[in-house]
């Protein structure tokens, strides 16, 4: 083969496979990295969008959101929302797998059960924040409850007071997602091999160490993975917390995704705004670099 | 046979493709971008348009309609870029902004070269000297009495003074039996409570907000109101959820005999009517300082229109917006939307029909429209900021006089 047709032929062998990609390539291009560009250029201009000619701000809107204190309140308020959310998530979940896992209840129950269970994934997060809403009001059902059965002696407000709020709107998003655990561990306990256990009985162990040094360890590499996507997708969560608090009352609730929607739709701040946004990414970037990692090590 | 018609018909086909060209090149067609179509009786604002159109040979009227936070943010879009439509729904609350983007025309060139009579309209928007806005449909905001509660509490007079109220609030509250005399909005997610539920009171006495273009809410009006609303809050005559609680919600409660009075717009007498048939409810002006005689200002928003900067038809968008303003069209826009006009001389028929409306229509003349939010920079910023520093203050936090201070800090640096 003559050198020139073979590297043509050679080129042509480099360039197919990005030929191939170009569709995908194109498409996450202008949906995934241009928004994400634009939005970083923003963060760098002064009166971004508003303005027909902005000028160059530098770090400016960086500088104020981090010498903002609701800021601060707002990603320690995301840490508490998303730690005791996944954490919850995660042990609500093993429960419920390990429930419906089991022998020892009857199959038509645990098929009631696992049709029960799985009911607030079903939900999208407008109506858990309104079923929350009408739930936990002052003069709902789980006030009337607990007042009857003695265990409150006035109203709370739930939703309304700063020293509740952030609770409640956290036990609403624990309801809301920790079906994705339970199916994922029910998957997960279902391809465990049944010979493990077989060999602890054997050996004599008892329930709480098969759970221990089998079930846990052979589930590790599914709760590893579902925490760290959880964890990334509950920092985000927006509609739950807006519909249900906003934020308030005062910033008890203000979580970085609705700190950056105020100040883009309530202030049109929409420079601080992008800035806002590019922490959330950058915090999610590491937390999904993390994650790829994990996945790579695997 | 075929032969003898075909040049016929081309020539009929060319003589009518001329006159539709020549007809459609003749034409100008106005963008006008609104929330009010929805929210009107279906086909209803499209009618107006084809009856604007038949009086106005030439200019086509196309109607971009949504829902309004998604109105407000296509504004915004538009006045950046440049893209604008030629006529738009305003609220007060946005003017400052856009008129900061120099995306609205003032309207003050066009009303002198047409001979516009500005005493018809009910208001005129300025910002900067400008004229950006009239208001089209006001709905006003009294304060809706539970005439049943009312005479099971005792409360034989409806109130007409804060103290009045006060004592109403207190005699309507059973809080064991979930019922309360007021009702106060204060959620985050749409901080209009601040206006409609808290300035109002602030308005109704003739006072202000403001002094000189600037806030002035450590002035004695905003710090009474405070101190008034925080009495009712420490009486236990509001209703509980205060932080959270929404504008539909507070209808709800009203709707449901669950409290005695709210301050709420004209434009939910008939759903409330509707959700409760039964309902036996009056109207009264928002309660005044003591000794107060003057004129009351009576809360409101609007529909508001006004004209893009950037539109190449600013004359036929003013036609547009003249025929809107004017007696007969408004009337029949108002009494569509069971709004009150924007022209003073235009008399809805739903006043004369219904009584409920009929006596606000008497409140609304004896009054004046106040709302000191239009046209202030970023007025639901500014809400927000009022709205949490007076949750701070019910939560027992601050004094209304520091709410007031930490507030004026807020909007200060706003301005």
């Amino acid at each position: 083969m003559p050198r020139q047709k073979r590297s043509r032929h050679r080129l042509k062998r480099a360039v197919a496979p990005y030929l191939y990609l170009s569709p995908s390539l194109l498409i996450i291009g202008l949906l995934m990295l241009l928004p994400m560009v634009t939005v970083i250029g923003y963060s760098f201009q002064n009166s971004a969008v508003l303005r027909r000619d902005p000028s160059f701000a530098g770090l400016k809107h960086y500088q104020a959101i981090f010498n903002d204190p609701v800021f601060w309140a707002s990603l320690w308020h995301t840490l508490y929302f998303t730690c005791m959310s996944v954490v919850f998530h995660m042990t609500i979940g093993m429960v419920f797998a390990l429930m419906l896992n089991s022998d020892r209840i009857n199959p038509t129950l645990r098929n009631v059960l696992r049709v029960l269970y799985i009911l607030p994934w079903l939900f999208t997060a407008v109506i858990i924040a309104v079923i929350w809403r009408l739930l936990l009001e002052p003069n709902g059902v789980v006030n009337s409850v607990l007042m009857q059965m003695g265990i409150i002696g006035s109203k709370v407000e739930w939703f309304s007071s700063p020293e509740t709020a952030l609770h409640a709107v956290t036990f609403a998003n624990i309801w809301a997602g920790y079906p994705l655990f339970m199916v994922s561990l029910l998957a997960g306990l279902q391809g465990i091999p049944k010979d493990f256990y077989e060999a602890a009985d054997i050996d004599g162990a008892k329930a709480y160490q098969k759970l221990i040094f089998i079930t846990i360890p052979q589930l590790m590499p599914i709760i590893i993975s579902i925490s760290l996507l959880d964890f990334i997708w509950t920092m985000q969560v927006f509609p739950l917390i807006w519909i249900t608090t906003g934020g308030g009352p005062i910033y008890s609730t203000e979580v970085l995704s609705t700190y950056t929607y105020k100040l883009a739709f309530s202030s049109y701040n929409l420079s601080q705004a992008s800035a806002s946004a590019v922490v959330i990414l950058l915090i999610s970037l590491g937390l999904t670099l993390f994650y790829i990692r994990y996945q790579k090590a695997r | 046979m075929m032969f003898r018609i075909q040049p016929a018909m081309l020539k009929i086909a060319a003589a009518a493709w001329l006159l539709g060209a020549t007809s459609a090149m003749a034409d100008t067609t106005l963008e006008f971008t609104q929330w009010w179509e929805p929210e009107l009786p279906a086909g209803s604002l499209r009618a107006i348009m084809n009856d604007f159109e038949a009086a106005n040979p030439g200019i086509k009227v196309t109607l971009v309609s949504g829902p309004y936070a998604t109105t407000r943010d296509q504004i915004s879009v538009g006045a950046a870029t440049g893209t604008l439509s030629d006529v738009v729904g305003l609220d007060g609350a946005w003017v400052n902004n856009l008129n900061a983007q120099n995306a609205l025309a003032d309207m003050n060139p066009m009303m002198d070269a047409s001979g516009f009579d500005k005493t018809q309209v009910a208001d005129i928007i300025k910002v900067d000297g400008k004229a950006v806005m009239f208001p089209v449909a006001s709905f006003v905001y009294p304060v809706f009495v539970n005439l049943d509660l009312a005479a099971q509490a005792g409360v034989t007079k409806l109130p007409s003074t804060r103290a009045e109220f006060l004592e109403a609030a207190k005699k309507m509250t059973q809080a064991d039996k979930n019922q309360y005399g007021w009702v106060l909005p204060l959620s985050l997610q749409t901080p209009s409570g601040v206006q409609n539920d808290m300035m109002s009171w602030v308005w109704a006495s003739g006072q202000s907000m403001m002094a000189d273009g600037k806030p002035a809410l450590e002035g004695k009006p905003v710090v009474d109101m405070l101190t008034f609303l925080k009495s009712l809050n420490d009486a236990g005559t509001i209703s509980p959820g205060i932080a959270t609680k929404t504008e539909q919600e507070k209808v709800e409660e009203f709707v449901n005999d669950r409290v005695g009075m709210m301050i709420d717009s004209l434009a939910h007498v008939n759903l409330i009517r509707k959700r409760n048939p039964k309902l036996n409810f009056d109207l009264i002006p928002v309660p005044v300082v003591e000794n107060y005689n003057g004129k009351r200002g009576l809360p409101y928003a609007s529909w508001g229109i006004g004209i893009s900067a950037g539109s190449k038809h600013q004359e036929e968008a003013w036609k547009l917006v003249q025929y809107l303003m004017s007696e007969k069209v408004n009337a029949k826009l108002v009494s569509l939307a069971n709004a009150f006009p924007g022209n003073v001389n235009a008399k809805p028929d739903f006043v004369t029909s219904d009584k409920a409306f009929g006596k606000a229509f008497e409140i609304f003349k004896t009054g004046y429209l106040a709302n000191e939010f239009t046209g202030l920079p970023v007025a639901e910023d500014l809400m927000t900021q009022f709205d949490v520093e007076a949750q701070k203050m019910l939560t027992g936090e601050q004094s209304p006089e520091q709410a007031a201070a930490n507030a004026q800090k807020g909007w200060m640096a706003k301005f």
